[in-house]
This record gives C-alpha cells, structure tokens and sequence, in this order.
C-alpha cells in the first residue's frame, strides 16, 4: 500500500484502514451475539432473535434515512417527533372514512405517510439550504412544532385506530410474515438495499459523498449542494414515513409521546454503524448493524441478571461514546 | 556544512546557532540531508529554494517542530536538542509562521498575550496588556489600538501583531519564515525596516524567502536549498539575484518552459465587457481567443481569483460576458462547465480535490454524467478513464487505490488538470497552476497548458509568479485593487513592467479609461 509518490508528511492514510472502520461494527455484532449467549443461551434462539430484529425495525428504517442526512453533513433531530406527526395524520385521515373500501383506504393512508413524510423532510431541507439556518437549529425548531401539533391534534391524549375491519387488515403489516420472515425484517433489508444502490451506485449518492465530504470542492465541481442536501431530507422524511407505515398496526395507535428520542436513538445507530458524524463517509449496511446492536444490547439486559434493564439508556450512551473512540483510533493509524 | 564552515570562521569564533549534518526523512524519502548552517548574532541569514527544496522543514528542525533525523544542533557551541517549539523558544529560538495565526475574533492585545496572559492569577489585568501590546506594536514602528479586533485588520497589519506576539518572548533567533508572500512593497519595505532593527539589537536572524531582489537588500549570508541539500553559502555581496535563481534551480531556467508559436490572430472565443464582481473587482473588460494563453498578473488581493470566481458564477456578479458569439451569465458552476468554461481552483486542497477520497471518485467528480448506464455509475469505465488520465498526465503514484490526499502537490494538480479535462472544455482558467509544485512537475504542467492551447483551447493562468506567466502566456493581463490596469505582450512582457504595474508605480492605459 505504501506508494512512491506519497505526500509524506502526513500519516499515511491507506484505503485498508477505512475498510477495518467499515467492518468495526459488525465484530461488535459478533462480539455481542457470542456476550448473548453465554449471558441466556435463549438468547441466540431464533425466535428471540427474530423478535429482536423485529423490534429494530423502526430505529433502523429510519437510520437510513439519517445516514444520508449526515453523510450529506447534516442533522435532523426532528424525526422522532415527525414519526408522531405522520402517524397522527395517517390515523385520522384512517378514521375519516374519506375511502370507503377499507383495503383502497390502507393504501391510501399509506401514499398520505409517504407524501406527509416527504413533505416534513422538504420542509427541513429548505430551512436548512435556503433558509441557510444551522441544522441543528433548524430541526431542533421543527422538533417542536411537529411534536406541539401532534399534542395539538391529539388533544394530549392518543389517536387511535376507530375502524375495526381496517385494523385488522393494517395488522399483517407489522405482525406478518413471508415464507416465516417477518414483514418488518423485510421492509428492513429492502430499504436498505434500496438506500445501499442509491448511495452507492447512482450519481445523487457519489454527490452526497462529495458534498459531505468538502462542500467547496463539491461546488466548484459543478454540484448543487443545496439540492443534493434537500434531497437527502426528503430521503430522511421518506424514511420516516415507512417507519411509520409499519408501527401504525403495531398498537393501531399514537400519542403525544410517541417516538420520543427516537432521533438520538437513530443517531446512535448511524455513527456506530462507522459514519462519520462531520460527513463525507456514509455506511448503509453499518447503519442496519448499528440498529441492531443497540436492540440487542437492550436485549440482553432483559435476559441477563447482570446489569438492571433501567440502566439501558446508560449503557447506549457509553456505547455511542466506545464506537466514536474505537472508530478514531482506527481512522489515525 | 563543509560549505559554510569557513564563512563562520572567518568572523565570530562560535556561531549562536548552529547545525551540522543535519538531515530528516520522513517515512522513506529523504527530505534533507547532511545541512550545516551557522547564525551569528546580529546577522540576517537567508535560506533561499524553490518549494520542496527543504526549507520548511529546516525551519521546523530548528524552531523545535521537528527532531532532525541525523545531526546536531548547538546553542553557543553547546550541543541541544528540542522536545517542542516551546523548548526552543526557552533556548531564545522564536519562529515567525508565513500564515497568520491569530484567533481572529479577539483583540490585538488579546492575541499578543494569548497563552501568556497577564493578571494576578484570578483576573486579568487589561490595561498591563494593553499597554505592553502598543508598547511592542511601537517599537515594530506600527501604530495599531491594541483594543482593535484582529479579523478587521489588514494582513500587513495581522503580521505585525504575529511579530509582536513572537518577539514578546526572549529571543536571541527570529526566523521568518516567507514573511512577505502576502505583502505589497510598500508593506514589505516596512517589514524589511522591523528586521534590520531586530538585527540591530544584536539578534539573529534567519530569513526564507523566494523573492530574491529582497534576500539581496536584506541579507548578510544566504544558503541555497536545492532538493534537500545544501548546494551553496556565501556573502550576498558576492551573488546578484540572477546567481541565486540559477543556483536555486540548479540548470537554465529558460529552459523550464515549452517552445510555443505565437497564436495566430485567431476568433475571439470569450468576451468579458463591464464586469463586476462586487468588492472584488470592478468593470473588467478582455477578451480570450481561440488557441491563446492569456495571463493575469497582480498581488496577492489585486481581485484575479475572484473575478474569475465571479465568471464562472461561483459569486455574484454583473456584466457582458459573450461565450463564442453568444451572451451568457453563469450562476453555478454546472452552468459554465456545461458551456465549456472550467475554472481550476488555486486551493488545490480546499477546493479542488477530496483529499479524503479515492482517485477514481475525483477523476470523474464533475463529469459523472459521463459515467451513467441506467441508474447505476459504471465503474468500470471510472476505472478506464483514470488508467487513460494517469498515462496522458503522467499522474505518478504507486498504486491507483490512493487517496487523493496522498498524491504529492504536482500530482495532486495533474489529477484535477485530468478531473477538468474530462469534460472536455474550451476555455481552461488556472489559477496558481504550480504554486506549491516542485520543480519538475512544474515543467511538466507548462507543457500540458501548452498542449492544451495547441489543441485549440483557450487559457486563461492566474498566477503570482511573474517568470511563469512571461514564460508561457502570449499576454498578460495586470490587475491591480479590482482593476484591470494594463496588459502587456511580446517585447513588455518583463518582470519589472508587470511590477510597475501591480504596484501602481507605473498606470496603464486601463485605469485612464
């Protein structure tokens, strides 16, 4: 690896390190799966680890929405109150009897997600490039309106599900499966299969790199940063939205407290997943790792004795704080 | 040091500073080698070299930054050796860095005392500072409010507040390292006034720099670098600033630039009328024609890069630009590069490459329309295009999995001279083609400019090397404070005109427009 025409004052750098951060979080995975067994031998049954993944679904959906927002060299801390903003909507329009033939209704609240979640990613994204507002600023502000209107639209209470027949068609969604997978597992591995092609294959995905990873260059070579940065919110705000699809028949209903943190949580998963919190890096199938990880660690303090399950928030912040150090030492050698 | 030995001799019996043998390398190359170099007290030592001959990284070895590889260093005859800058600077070796390092949002006093602050432990004591750092900015001949917030200063004025901030430590060495890149002459003037007084109190004073008229005025002794050797010391009185050029490139510097016809009166292929780019540079008017290497001259700040910036609608701007006949106005780079118009950035790292990113991804950059099959990039004719890039620029490098980051600066500008030329465009603007690229590849990108106008394109270098730009443009351009002030070709085309120009010694017959 050590070429001749190395610039030499600065520590090489070789593309095999950033492999070794790129599979970091899936030895962690290994690690924790091997911790979980010794820790309940029940844990690496497959139905315990089917549940688990299941439970993931919703972090790690949305995660990868979160990964393009900071490859791109944003931040968006509203999604865990977009998660109950869309959810509402989609459940009144569902007890609105707009559609009268319940299977044309499911699809239609479903496209009114999608449309609504596009639509609140759009809106942060031109706060953000527009506006030229900080966007941490930006969706710390929208976090507070989607969460206010969704208590407004809530009435502090919940919005629930009125339509018996309905649910009961909704209910496959998350409590389905195909051929024994589960559908959220599914609708895990297909989004992230399409985000993977995206970020990887297609020139909106070599862009957001670029744009991440110094914006000047990325300008001067011809790139609209501010588009490429919009899109990546509408790309998060889609995600949100087949979150939402999936955890709507989960309870057939939403509060005012749903999805709290949810974004720190998704965060979380994005920057163990190797992504790089600056931007420039992005790591689809590191951010599915990540998610599992910490619903696995969360897991395995349920059916451990070792360590009490309130402490779960404790642990995730140490390991958010572990990936970061191990990711640094990996990245300087 | 076989060299410089007898120099020291025959005055002072033991040198303050003193190094010998030194060299450094740094992973397998070898960035200087066997150096002996004495300064005396009260003495202006110069080390002259092109970029890359090794001067940087001698100043750091003696201002502590770095451990010399092999070698020895005496204070006083007495040998030393520095963990750190702050170990040298308790030896009385103070460095004064070509960037300025100042925390921009504080004060000048501020800055002066950061890190060394006066008080009586629990509050600062403002007025001390203050005073102290008029008194400094004084007796530098400067006359600056210590209160002044330093982001509002001029850069000649940034510079001083760093002296100030340096010799505020006890010092009995000041190096400055290229102190003048930044300033205008009469700036310089001034500068060189500070150092002969620096020099009048007995200090030494090593001296680096590339402007050689100015090494002639100010040194007592100047050492030639070249490659990371030392390949002359001697008296300035002995050698004229021809001697050091020579000295410093080690062969004919004619030679370093490509034979070129002059371009026939070809089509104008880009007017410019009117234009503007607002704080920057104001009713600009040339015109660019098939073939031609047309050259912008000026000092640092004249307005060049941002007039070009403001072209190829990286800032706003107004006026009449006409691209082959018809009126344009860019207002994003997509919009010129899709004309033909490319601009390649004078900040190389900043700007033009992602240092932290693969060849490959850089190369096609801004061309990945180019690389489409359905929805997906296709890699393979990536790969294809920079295996043709490497060979037709001569991108050196050992293996194609590098990091952009890791070329060498020369290759580093290859690379984006490849990453630009993949789009195929008619007008090529370089700004500094070859700042910070030893000399070799220097030669080298002359001859792709080169080739490229005799393929029929249009360039247009910016440059602050006046030898470059006479030695490959068919005009240039002068600008001066956002003005276009002259232009001068063939038998005009010399250093001192272009100077008179830059400067305002000499007003051309734009400003009297």
């Amino acid at each position: 690896m050590n070429a001749v025409a190395t610039d030499t004052t600065k520590a090489p750098r070789t593309s095999k390190d950033w492999d070794m951060a790129a599979i970091a979080p899936f030895v962690a995975l290994a690690l924790l799966l091997v911790l979980g067994y010794f820790a309940n031998p029940n844990f690496v049954s497959v139905a315990n680890l089917t549940n688990v993944i299941t439970r993931s679904a919703f972090i790690a959906i949305i995660a990868l929405g979160a990964t393009y927002v900071i490859s791109s060299g944003g931040l968006d801390l509203s999604v865990g109150a977009m998660v109950a903003f869309v959810a509402s909507l989609m459940i009144l329009f569902m007890n609105s009897g707009a559609v009268a033939d319940p299977m044309l209704m499911l699809i239609a609240a479903m496209m009114l997600a999608l449309i609504l979640g596009a639509a609140c990613g759009l809106t942060n994204g031109l706060i953000t490039t527009v506006g030229k507002i900080e966007p941490f600023i930006a969706t710390l502000g929208m976090m507070g309106i989607y969460r206010g209107l969704t208590t407004w639209l809530s009435q502090g209470g919940s919005i629930t599900v009125r339509d018996r027949e309905l649910q009961q068609l909704y209910r496959p969604v998350y409590f389905g499966d195909v051929f024994g997978v589960p559908i959220p597992i599914i609708v895990i591995f297909v989004t992230a299969a399409l985000a993977a092609f995206v970020l990887y294959r297609t020139r909106y995905g070599r862009h957001v790199i670029a744009v991440g990873s110094n914006e000047e260059v990325a300008r001067y070579s011809g790139i609209s940063v501010q588009k490429v940065r919009t899109i990546a919110y509408v790309i998060q705000g889609l995600c949100v939205a087949v979150a939402v699809i999936i955890y709507v028949p989960r309870l057939g209903s939403t509060s005012a407290t749903t999805g709290i943190l949810w974004e720190l949580q998704a965060i979380t998963a994005v920057v163990v997943g190797g992504t790089a919190l600056r931007g420039g890096v992005g790591r689809i199938w590191g951010t599915i790792c990540g998610a599992f990880i910490l619903e696995i660690v969360g897991n395995i303090m349920l059916l451990s004795n070792f360590v009490s399950e309130y402490l779960i928030g404790a642990i995730q912040g140490a390991i958010i704080i572990i990936a970061m150090l191990v990711q640094r030492t990996l990245m300087r050698k | 040091m076989s060299v410089s030995a007898p120099a020291a001799a025959s005055s002072h019996a033991i040198p303050l500073l003193e190094g010998a043998g030194l060299s450094k390398t740094f992973g397998i190359v070898e960035v200087l080698k066997d150096i002996g170099l004495t300064v005396r007290a009260g003495e202006v030592h110069a080390i002259i070299g092109e970029n890359g001959a090794g001067k940087s990284t001698l100043m750091k070895i003696l201002a502590g930054n770095h451990q010399p590889t092999r070698g020895e260093l005496r204070i006083d005859g007495k040998p030393v050796s520095f963990a750190g800058p702050v170990d040298a600077e308790n030896h009385g070796i103070v460095l004064v860095h070509q960037e300025i390092l100042l925390a921009p949002d504080l004060t000048v006093a501020q800055n002066i005392y950061l890190g060394r602050e006066l008080g009586n432990g629990l509050a600062l004591d403002d007025r001390a500072m203050n005073e102290g750092a008029a008194k400094a900015i004084r007796e530098l001949g400067g006359d600056l409010d210590p209160n002044a917030i330093v982001s509002r200063l001029s850069i000649a004025q940034r510079q001083l507040v760093q002296i100030a901030r340096v010799l505020l430590v006890p010092h009995r060495i000041v190096i400055f390292d290229e102190p003048t890149a930044s300033l205008t002459p009469h700036e310089t003037e001034a500068l060189l006034k500070v150092i002969r007084d620096i020099r009048a109190k007995g200090v030494g004073v090593l001296y680096i720099s590339h402007r050689l008229p100015e090494v002639k005025e100010i040194a007592d002794r100047v050492t030639v670098l070249r490659d990371g050797r030392l390949v002359a010391s001697h008296e300035t009185a002995e050698l004229q600033p021809a001697d050091m050029a020579r000295l410093m490139v080690g062969r004919d510097v004619a030679k370093l630039y490509p034979d070129r016809q002059a371009a026939a009166a070809r089509e104008t292929v880009l007017n410019v009328e009117n234009f503007d780019v607002p704080g920057y540079a104001q009713n600009a008017s040339f015109s660019l024609r098939k073939g031609e290497i047309l050259g912008f001259a000026g000092l640092i700040g004249a307005g060049r890069t941002e007039l070009m910036e403001g072209l190829v609608g990286l800032r706003p701007a107004r006026g009449k630009v006409t691209l082959r006949g018809h009126s344009v106005a860019f207002t994003d780079v997509h919009s010129s590069l899709k004309a033909g118009v490319a601009y390649l950035s004078e900040d190389r790292k900043g700007k033009g490459l992602l240092l932290t990113k693969d060849l490959r991804t850089n190369l096609t950059l801004a061309s990945l329309g180019k690389f489409i099959r359905g929805f997906q990039i296709d890699r393979q004719r990536e790969a294809q295009a920079l295996d043709t890039a490497i060979e037709e620029f001569d991108i050196r490098t050992g293996t194609k999995n590098i990091l952009a980051g890791q070329l060498s600066g020369g290759n580093q500008q290859k690379l984006l001279l490849a990453k630009m030329m993949l789009l195929d465009p008619q007008v090529v603007i370089i700004d500094e083609p070859t700042r910070g690229i030893d000399i070799g590849n220097k030669e080298q990108i002359y001859k792709f400019i080169a080739a490229l106008a005799e393929e029929g394109r249009s360039i247009i270098v910016v440059s602050s090397e006046m030898p470059e730009l006479i030695g490959i443009c068919d005009r240039i351009h002068v600008m001066r404070a956002g003005r276009i002030v002259g232009e001068v070709e063939g038998d005009h085309m010399n250093e001192n005109e272009i100077v008179q120009l830059a400067t305002g010694v000499k007003t051309g017959a734009g400003e009297a427009a």
